[in-house]
């Protein structure tokens, strides 16, 4: 009889269809030196897929699985991770990391798997011509950079000619990526740049800002992560430089950078491609769903701060990228390969921001064969010390495409020469 | 006088204090080194984990509360109690002092009489330990160090300076950072502190006797344990101090821990095993570097510090491998 009855729960189960999963993959860093910054994103990424699991059941009605690996912000172990992950059928990559990304940029090519670099890794990957796996919508180094510098001819009526704009940025790749649209843009518009690199990881400034203090430049903008930011930060109080005209990207701009500086970081502003705060309706179902319910990533404490919420943008991003997918090839069991699909077409609307909860959190935009990297619209925020919260200044504007479009063309084209790679847009 | 004579000395003067700053670090690599023969690569992590212990402490952190919280499903975080910054410092110190006796106790007791490399690895497994453990204990997150330690240039030396310029120059008067005053004098202290507790004290004058020749201390009846658990508690001590000087810089964050690679050009100049050495060592490896970069960083790109310091440090070892305040080395057949 029992024999019987185990062999019926056998067929039973064996008769059943498997109940599929949506497998997104989180290469984070939870611990080391940048640390800090690794929290909270990876919270924001995790909370929202636990968001759509408890709310709606997952992403039309399949539940997502999350898989999370510890990179530490090290290349060789995010391609460890990477490897070691691939096999579970994730769906997409957010690597988190520059040096990461430009490793599995020909890993997931060939793997059939999307990878999404929002606001870093590789610029040219805009260039979906060439880099056919590889997304970074909606904004990329160079819209920075090219931000910045539109802001300030904002705030200057339109004329920076002569004006003097320093570039404090971390000498490495990451941090060398504005250099080439600042000097375009320098031509273009006359001020006058000068550069300063900060060597990892940025614990002694003085020599760059004993500089600033004797050159007095109008504007410095920087390009700074991990120990960098604060001590940058913490340098500029010291010598006084008006925080108003001190500008971070926005790996430059999160709470823990302006903290430790207290209310001498009061003005400091930052470059944005989303918004900031928790002033929206996702926060309230995130509390109920995820925090109250203790089944947040993290402690729940760094639920609306900048980088949660840069997280939790790019899960809703790579959602709706999968209810894409889902549409164009008229399944819920979705591939590596058709969530890729999925990206390329991926439309974000104010109207479909605002059902999500998120109204004005981010731009809408359209993702295309040709343009992986989305509109380049990019706001401005500032640092309020007093009641420890960050605004939204300047909203989501248009960069430079004509000097950035130039810039992309060229360097995807050195690439794809490198890698004997054929445009894959007809 | 002339603008440009009035930056090389502003930058000479940011040089000499950041190599204070330096030297900070350098002394606890010195004090194990020359007590034990051991080239602790722990010392920036002790930094880190002392400045973690030493905020957590001021701001009433629960220690290991994430763990407890996930064990036991309590919600607690903080005991409700702010305390300031001497008594932190003290039972910070205490913390440390409990740390030492560990490290003796359960790891280097039982690597007596091996390899000087063996020791060395050891101290890198003591790293990760330590930084795990101050993740555990404290958390990642970026802390605030309130010591209430001066920020920002001082303004009375700008005003004396400002006028020294020749007329019709533009100049705004000579930086000094508050902080970096404040860290030399604490330094100076610690030295002459040091100096009078290794001349003038029984513990003393045995922790030279241990570094000087240890089988002839054991043979008159020093323990080499309570020496060693002395010499890793100073070094603890010496610990806090950096890692308030370098915290109220960045906050205290896990990046602290890399304070320790601007302490090995100090050490390779200075010899790992004189207190003065690392002072002296720390000066001319701060004013090096920012002197270099001020004359010839803008014709290279910037960013020379980190490796004209070892250039520097090369150099000098080239000439004088026991370093300049290093024990002679004499090979006898």
């Amino acid at each position: 009889m029992k024999k019987t009855l185990i062999t019926a729960v056998a067929a039973l189960m064996a008769a059943a269809p498997a109940m599929a999963e949506l497998t997104f993959t989180s290469l984070s860093y939870r611990t080391g030196p940048y640390a800090a910054g690794g929290i909270p994103f990876a919270d924001g990424y995790a909370d929202y897929f636990t968001l759509l699991n408890e709310r709606d059941g997952g992403i039309n009605g399949v539940p997502t699985r999350m898989i999370e690996c510890e990179t530490g912000y090290n290349t060789e172990k995010g391609v460890e991770c990477y490897e070691s992950t691939k096999g579970e059928g994730a769906l997409v990559y957010q690597p988190l990391s520059t040096g990461i990304t430009y490793q599995l940029i020909p890993k997931t090519t060939a793997d059939d798997i999307p990878m999404h670099t929002m606001g870093y890794g590789r610029t040219s990957a805009a260039n979906g011509d060439v880099f056919s796996h590889t997304f970074n919508y909606p904004a990329n180094y160079w819209n920075g950079a090219s931000g910045a510098v539109n802001y300030l001819l904002e705030i200057n009526g339109g004329d920076i000619k002569g004006k003097k704009i320093a570039l404090v940025y971390h000498n490495s790749a990451y941090g060398k990526e504005p250099i080439r649209t600042l000097e375009e843009l320098q031509k273009k518009h006359g001020f006058e740049l000068s550069l300063l690199p900060v060597d990892h990881p940025g614990q002694e400034q003085k020599s760059q800002w004993l500089q600033i203090r004797r050159e007095r430049p109008d504007y410095v903008v920087m390009y700074g992560w991990g120990v960098m930011n604060q001590v940058a930060i913490q340098e500029a109080a010291n010598i006084r430089f008006p925080m108003e005209n001190f500008i971070g990207i926005w790996w430059s701009g999160a709470e823990h950078d302006v903290i430790p500086s207290g209310a001498k970081s009061d003005g400091y502003k930052a470059l944005t491609f989303h918004n900031v705060g928790r002033d929206f309706p996702v926060f309230d179902d995130m509390q109920k769903y995820v925090v109250d319910a203790g089944k947040a990533a993290g402690a729940g404490d760094q639920v609306g701060n900048v980088l949660y919420n840069r997280g939790m943008y790019a899960a809703m991003l790579a959602a709706e990228a999968a209810k894409t997918a889902m549409e164009i090839h008229g399944t819920k069991d979705i591939t590596p390969g058709m969530m890729r699909d999925g990206m390329e077409n991926l439309e974000i609307t104010e109207e479909k921001m605002a059902a999500l909860g998120m109204p004005n959190f981010g731009p809408s935009f359209k993702v295309s064969c040709a343009n992986h990297g989305g509109p380049g619209l990019i706001g401005v925020t500032q640092w309020d010390a007093d009641t420890q919260t960050w605004s939204l200044i300047s909203d989501f504007k248009p960069t430079d495409t004509e000097v950035i479009g130039g810039l992309i063309e060229g360097d995807s084209a050195s690439y794809a020469s490198e890698n004997n790679i054929e445009a894959q847009c007809k | 006088m002339p603008v440009a004579f009035l930056n090389f000395m502003e930058v000479t003067m940011n040089g000499l204090m950041a190599g204070v700053l330096y030297a900070l670090v350098a002394l606890g690599f010195v004090l194990i080194y020359k007590a034990s023969g051991i080239f602790n690569y722990a010392q920036g992590v002790m930094a880190l984990f002392s400045a973690l212990t030493l905020v957590g402490i001021m701001e009433g952190q629960v220690p290991f509360s994430h763990l407890i919280n996930a064990l036991l499903g309590t919600e607690i975080h903080h005991f409700g109690w702010h305390i300031n910054a001497f008594f932190g410092i003290l039972f910070t110190m205490v913390v440390m002092v409990g740390l030492a006796y560990c490290v003796q106790r359960f790891v280097f007791r039982h690597l007596v009489g091996q390899e000087p490399i063996i020791l060395f690895m050891a101290t890198i497994g003591l790293a990760y330990f330590m930084e795990g453990l101050g993740d555990l204990m404290w958390g990642s997150d970026i802390k605030t160090l309130a010591v209430g330690l001066p920020q920002g240039g001082s303004f009375a030396i700008e005003d004396l300076t400002a006028t020294w310029a020749a007329e019709g120059e533009r100049y705004y008067g000579m930086y000094i950072d508050q902080l970096d005053i404040v860290a030399t004098v604490v330094a100076a202290i610690l030295v002459i502190a040091l100096v009078l507790f290794a001349q003038y004290t029984k513990q003393g004058r045995a922790m030279r006797a241990v570094a000087d020749d240890h089988q002839a201390a054991l043979s008159v009846g020093i323990s080499l344990n309570f020496i060693w658990v002395l010499v890793w508690s100073l070094a603890g001590f010496v610990a806090i101090v950096a890692g308030v000087m370098w915290g109220a810089k960045s906050g205290v964050q896990f990046s602290l821990s890399l304070i320790a690679l601007k302490a090995l050009p100090v050490l390779m100049l200075g010899g790992f095993t004189s207190i003065p050495g690392a002072i002296v060592g720390g000066l001319i490896i701060g004013v090096g570097e920012k002197l270099f970069e001020y004359q010839f960083g803008p014709m290279l790109g910037g960013a020379t510090e980190n490796w004209f310091a070892y250039v520097l440090a090369l150099l000098f070892l080239v000439f004088r491998p026991q370093g300049l305040f290093g024990e002679k080395i004499i090979e006898r057949v």
